[in-house]
């Protein structure tokens, strides 16, 4: 994953509440074996008529919402499904951050994993977002603010690692793996209680000192 | 010692590395479910990598989304909805062959919705730390696991590693008093509860049900209890196993056996909130309040009991929702027409709710110009149902009896409402277009459902609960 420090761009606002993976990428897009490509599909049953034109009435086909990768959106955004399509889909069509009161768990950390800045922000200073689109924002990774175009300026928080992964771009898979020998010391403790809790599978003998790498 | 809730345990259990300021803790997991929509890229991951599974035997892989549930023809061929469907199936098939992980697929009388078979092959235990890539995961925790759903990035993380970094969640009480009425179940309560806490009620927390009426539930009533608890927000809900867990666990295929057995019963007897453990939130709900539930829009949160009114809207995106609903302010939802009425998904396709469905059908009809499709969760249940001739009450009732899957709960092999269509659903989400495009859905208990295809009408179950003459 490369570095994220800023992201520079007018907002767009999907003012929904409880917006949902379904509805981000619905289900019957999900039979990709792939991440990539996915953009043409986001929003797909909102974004488009039947005829497989722009709706006018979606947000985001505005010409003021057109390339602004910073959407802010109602409460709730990304709840449902687990799918990490969702943040491939937005990441896909252009959108770099999601500014919200409330972002669902499981599509927050998605999000964060490839890159997604998903932020969560006090209910009065997302309302006034929510009221004000199209405006110049900056976010600040490193320093973790949002500078308005007055020069005021809203504070927020990621949590601790997930600002570290995007500020260095670490890997978060190898990052575990740095912790090879920890697992293995844990497992192999454990696997004496699990024998008695568990009881021991087959092949369990064989796989418990397989180790990261074949 | 101070004392600890049932989800602390579970947690402190499996910490290879502690949370600092700075790092989320590594969580060793117990258990990893697989199935074909959200693994493929996890697998290439791994592939580019030059990576193997870390605990292959830890790792149980089913077919169960994006599969056809009518039957094969002739030659064997089945009916998928694309051929990318297809290719995805054949894509998991390759990828165990290739990383030596056990699949139950078409070929195993074990398939089934991955939240059905893990119970029903004792894999899932008291105690354990279960994930999978998909929010129900959440379904574990009726038997004391701490299970939720994971993103395909992290899929990858714990089949190369078996660990995943996470932050301690908060968690959330909900104390359930007293009993349920008569005729009142399950899939009831849990719509009344996040039409209590609301769609976004547990974000951030894990919930451990307890009280009388949760402790009076049988184990498929607890899954269904656990499986919604994603819908309001909660990554995992938690039971605590008593004898009732035991009881239906013994003798499952991967449920320990003999000695073993005794010490790990022994281990789940100490798997409980203790006394005067503290919980970050606290919530009461009164079962005797609770009547048969549905949802009235487009998110669970939107449930009321079917002869209440449906109340306004109260700003503009609930107008949306009850509009795309055609649900009317003031207006119960009993008596609204039905056009389709399903009974499957993880959250009703086990034996005790195909029975709850068959009891109302059993001597009658399903409603001239209503579609019901009835899909058993795993092909044990169909296989049990069968025996009992529940199949037959279906099928003379005119509705379809199809092949284990998901099916019409996300509707991505086929199995789908058509635009407009109103569906009374035992399934889980009632999202816009979940059942597809333009598809109206309606959640309900699996007796409400098929109360409702003999109505032609979302009707209350208890009406039909004496047996007609066959």
């Amino acid at each position: 994953m490369k570095p994220i420090t800023r992201i520079h761009s007018r907002t767009a606002v999907l003012a929904d509440e409880n917006i949902d993976t379904d509805r981000i990428i619905p289900a019957r897009f999900l039979t990709t074996t792939e991440r990539a490509g996915l953009g043409k599909l986001c929003f797909n049953d909102w974004r488009y008529q039947a005829d497989g034109s722009d709706n006018p009435a979606f947000p985001l086909n505005q010409p003021q919402a057109r390339g602004c990768a910073i959407l802010v959106a109602g409460r709730n955004f990304g709840c449902g499904s687990s799918r990490e399509h969702a943040p491939w889909a937005l990441l896909d069509y252009g959108i770099q951050a999601v500014l919200c009161s409330e972002i669902a768990d499981i599509f927050r950390n998605n999000a964060l994993k490839n890159g997604l800045l998903a932020i969560v922000l006090d209910e009065a200073e997302h309302r006034w977002l929510l009221e004000h689109p199209g405006i110049e924002l900056t976010i600040d990774v490193r320093e973790q603010y949002i500078a308005l175009p007055d020069g005021g300026r809203i504070r927020f928080q990621l949590e601790p690692f997930a600002r570290h992964c995007l500020l260095n771009g670490v890997d978060q898979l190898g990052y575990l793996q740095q912790h090879g020998d920890l697992i293995d010391a844990f497992i192999r403790e454990r696997e004496d209680r699990e024998a008695a809790i568990h009881g021991r599978t087959p092949q369990q003998d064989q796989s418990r000192l397989a180790g990261v790498t074949p | 010692m101070s004392a600890k809730t049932l989800f602390e345990k579970v947690w402190d259990a499996h910490v290879v590395a502690p949370e600092t300021a700075d790092t989320p803790a590594i969580l060793y997991i117990d258990l990893h479910l697989v199935h074909e929509v959200t693994s493929p890229q996890a697998f290439s991951e791994l592939r580019e990598r030059g990576l193997r599974l870390r605990r292959p035997d830890r790792t149980l892989a089913t077919l169960d989304h994006s599969t056809p549930t009518l039957p094969a023809d002739a030659s064997g061929e089945r009916p998928y909805a694309t051929a990318e469907a297809k290719a995805q199936v054949t894509q998991l098939e390759t990828n165990c062959r290739e990383f030596g992980v056990e699949l139950h697929g078409w070929d195993s009388a074990d398939r089934g919705i991955v939240h059905v078979i893990g119970p029903e092959l004792g894999a899932t235990q008291p105690g354990m730390t279960i994930v999978c890539g998909d929010s129900h995961t959440s379904t574990h925790g009726a038997f004391g696991a701490l299970a939720f759903g994971i993103g395909t990035t992290e899929v990858g993380h714990v089949l190369a590693t078996q660990c995943l970094l996470q932050r301690k969640a908060k968690t959330l009480a909900i104390h359930v008093d007293g009993a349920l009425p008569a005729g009142v179940g399950a899939k009831d309560l849990v719509l009344h509860i996040i039409g209590e806490i609301g769609v976004d009620g547990g974000t951030g927390h894990v919930i451990e049900y307890r009280g009388a009426a949760i402790e009076a539930l049988s184990m498929e009533e607890r899954m269904t209890v656990c499986n919604m608890s994603i819908e309001a927000g909660a990554r995992a809900g938690l039971i605590a196993p008593d004898e009732t867990t035991f009881a239906w666990l013994k003798g499952r295929p991967r449920a320990p056996q003999g000695a073993a057995w005794d010490a790990a019963v022994a281990y789940w007897r100490t798997l409980c909130s203790d006394e005067g453990a503290v919980y970050d939130r606290e919530v009461r709900i009164d079962a005797a309040k609770v009547r048969p539930t549905v949802t009235y829009g487009t998110h669970p949160g939107m449930a009321i009991a079917m002869d209440k009114p449906v109340p306004a809207a109260r700003n503009a995106v609930e107008k949306r929702a009850l509009d795309y609903m055609k649900s009317e302010p003031g207006k119960p939802m009993q008596g609204t027409p039905v056009d389709v009425v399903f009974v499957g998904s993880c959250t009703n396709s086990r034996l005790s709710d195909l029975r709850e469905a068959a009891r109302v059908l059993r001597g009658r009809r399903v409603a001239e110009g209503v579609r019901m499709l009835v899909v058993p969760g795993s092909e044990a249940v169909r296989r049990d149902a069968e025996r009992e001739g529940l199949h037959q009450v279906f099928t003379a009732a005119g509705a379809e009896w199809r092949v284990p899957g998901c099916s019409m709960c996300i509707a991505m092999n086929g199995d789908l409402a058509q635009p407009g269509q109103l569906v009374v659903s035992t399934s889980n989400r009632n999202f816009e277009g979940r059942q597809g495009k333009g598809a109206r859905t309606v959640l309900a208990s699996p007796a409400t459902a098929a109360a409702s295809a003999v109505a032609g009408r979302i009707a209350d179950p208890r009406e039909y609960m004496t047996e007609a003459a066959a």
